[in-house]
């Protein structure tokens, strides 16, 4: 995306001639990608057609976009409808309050069905909230890792033994821990939420912290020992030495546990029925209509391009806390 | 000697192998008067490093030990502040920042004022004031050096030691930085032990140039006193005879004493003459 950008800008910087015949070299970058697009829904229109399940028909490029478009009438036809319930309610409010001026108005909430965009705001709260969890305890225990050869060697085994287990598994566990333990008569968070959150920290917590350790590692011995020289307290020394220096992988590790985690999520969501995307595809399965699996399919989509967005804005970020402004970044 | 300042008594260091312990450094003596100018000069591999490290408090010997002014040295400190041959800037930080942090470290309870002044005087001496908001990744090899030595001017250290510091530096540049060196500790009267590879910066720079043998158990192989008057100008001692005693002394010492590689022509002689013995055996 970027590059392109950069492409254009080139372009604008040459004159006449010149800037048509690199116009020219630059149509391969910018049309390829596109060629590429074309091809794939091509290739997926050809073959949808022969395949036919239960449900019918697999479904083409066509059907998928056909029901985006049904799904964004249907997060507007809902939006609609809770203008209304909440302005019904105003209305009577207002009325009684006119015949009784002691009534306090009460407003109840709207409750009908989440629509997708609705929940996709669910999903990226939820992922959101994991990943936060997971780096207050990935960052620190990964500097300490990196600065302790001792605690290393003492996390090195627990972190090679929980890194590839999958959320599926964790899943289970954490339902009944959180059922045990988030007891409350007037919950802030539902249940649901707080199982899928914790699975996605559980999963997501090793890139980071594997990344951080290594990067702390790896310091430079001179500025490990211009440190000592000044005789920095450890606290300082994190602060203005370890910190900066792993500035760089301490975010390669961000990037790639958000990443897993937007991916674990949507298995979490599934089984944990928290409303977000994961819950969409699953209801929509059990649903089994004939336009079901276009919907599943928008949904994939959709995963796919926002999870692209949260790692270009993880990318942005790093750009913004790197003090190496020069450094590729990919 | 008098007003013994710093002394090196019986240092030596052992590193742990899986072969047992290897012992880089034996027996090294050396007493340091107030102001001395000090040059380490030996072939790569000798050990200069390692002394110069065990001064700083980096290494610990394993025997003998460092006193410096009666306190004996065990781990690093601003008052042996290091000069390092990559610079070792914090490549996040500006010029006057990466001092800022050293000047913050050692002068405690000084006031803003009284900082930023000290910062300033010190980015002076080495004539870096010009660039003071600039990273270490925009500006030259030279100016980087420059800001490493005001950063460890800046701890007011009572022993300067530098490690190779102009060793990465082109020609110019070096000679450009060997006369600020000179003026500043014609002005500061610092202590300061220098490593250097180069035998005519040991010459020029030093009161007295200590020459290490090979290692492995390398130990001060002769100390040369330099008697050449302040302020020593490059130019008027190209044709000094007394400078281009001291020179020979060190080049003799390097390479006739303590010769490290055997010349190329030398060692196919040898080859040739083994090759003859072995067609003669034949």
């Amino acid at each position: 995306m970027s590059k392109s950008v950069q492409a254009v800008s080139q372009i604008g910087q040459l004159d006449g001639k010149s800037r048509i015949t690199s116009l020219v070299s630059m149509l391969p970058k910018l049309l390829m990608p596109l060629v590429g697009i074309l091809l794939f829904l091509a290739v997926w229109n050809g073959v949808s057609k022969s395949i036919d399940t239960s449900l019918g028909q697999f479904p083409g490029p066509a059907q998928v976009w056909q029901q985006s478009i049904v799904l964004v009438n249907e997060h507007n036809a809902q939006r609609d409808k809770a203008a209304a319930f909440y302005e019904r309610q105003e209305v009577r409010n207002a009325q009684r309050v006119a015949q009784d001026e002691s009534y306090v108005p009460k407003i109840r909430e709207f409750t009908g069905a989440p629509t997708f965009f609705d929940q996709i705001w669910t999903s990226l709260y939820t992922v959101m909230v994991g990943f936060f969890i997971a780096s207050i305890i990935a960052v620190p225990a990964g500097i300490l890792c990196g600065l302790s050869k001792s605690a290393y060697a003492a996390m090195n085994p627990l972190i090679q033994i929980f890194k590839p287990v999958s959320p599926l598994a964790w899943l289970p566990l954490v339902t009944m821990v959180v059922s045990a333990l988030y007891v409350s008569n007037d919950p802030v968070f539902s249940k649901s939420f707080i199982t899928s959150a914790v699975t996605v920290s559980l999963c997501c917590l090793w890139p980071t912290l594997v990344n951080t350790a290594v990067g702390v590692s790896n310091i430079d011995a001179d500025l490990v020992n211009v440190s000592k020289v000044l005789r920095l307290t450890p606290l300082k020394h994190v602060q203005k030495i370890v910190l900066p220096a792993s500035i760089p992988m301490i975010f390669t590790g961000l990037r790639l546990s958000l990443g897993i985690g937007w991916m674990v999520l949507i298995a979490a969501e599934m089984l944990a029925q928290n409303p977000g995307l994961g819950k969409f595809v699953w209801d929509e399965f059990q649903n089994g209509s004939s336009e079901s699996l276009a919907r599943i399919m928008v949904a994939v989509i959709t995963i796919g391009i926002i999870g692209f967005m949260l790692d270009r804005l993880m990318l942005a970020v790093q750009r913004f806390a790197s003090w190496d402004k020069n450094a590729v970044l990919r | 000697m008098q007003n013994k300042h710093l002394e090196l008594s019986q240092v030596g260091i052992d590193f742990p192998t899986p072969k047992g312990p290897f012992t880089a450094l034996t027996d090294v003596n050396l007493k340091i008067r107030k102001g001395e100018f000090i040059s380490l000069i030996g072939h790569s591999g000798c050990g200069k490093s390692t002394v110069l490290n065990i001064v700083a408090g980096l290494h610990q010997a394993t025997n003998g030990g460092v006193i410096l002014d009666g306190s004996e040295v065990k781990e690093p400190g601003p008052e042996r502040a290091v000069v390092f041959q990559n610079h070792s800037l914090l490549p996040w930080l500006s010029v006057y920042k990466n001092v800022e942090l050293a000047v913050k470290q050692t002068q405690k309870g000084k006031s803003k004022k009284e900082i930023r002044d000290w910062i300033l005087h010190n980015l002076e001496l080495v004539h870096m004031t010009h660039a003071l908001d600039k990273l270490p990744s925009e500006i030259s090899g030279g100016m980087k050096q420059r800001v490493g030595i005001a950063r460890a001017l800046a701890m007011e250290p009572k022993v300067l030691l530098m490690d190779e510091p102009f060793g990465a530096l082109d020609a110019l540049t070096r000679a450009h930085l060997q006369d600020s060196l000179m003026d500043i500790h014609a002005e500061l009267g610092n202590t300061v032990i220098m490593i250097t590879h180069d035998v005519d910066e040991a010459v020029l720079l030093s009161d007295r140039i200590v020459m290490m043998t090979n290692g492995p158990s390398a130990t001060i192989g002769e100390v040369l006193e330099v008697n050449l008057p302040r302020p020593r100008d490059r130019l008027a001692l190209a044709d000094n005879p007394e400078y281009n005693h001291y020179r020979h002394e060190v080049l003799t010492f390097l390479y006739e004493k303590q010769k490290k590689v055997e010349p190329v022509s030398n060692y196919k002689k040898t080859k040739q003459r083994n090759a003859a013995k072995n067609s003669d055996a034949a």
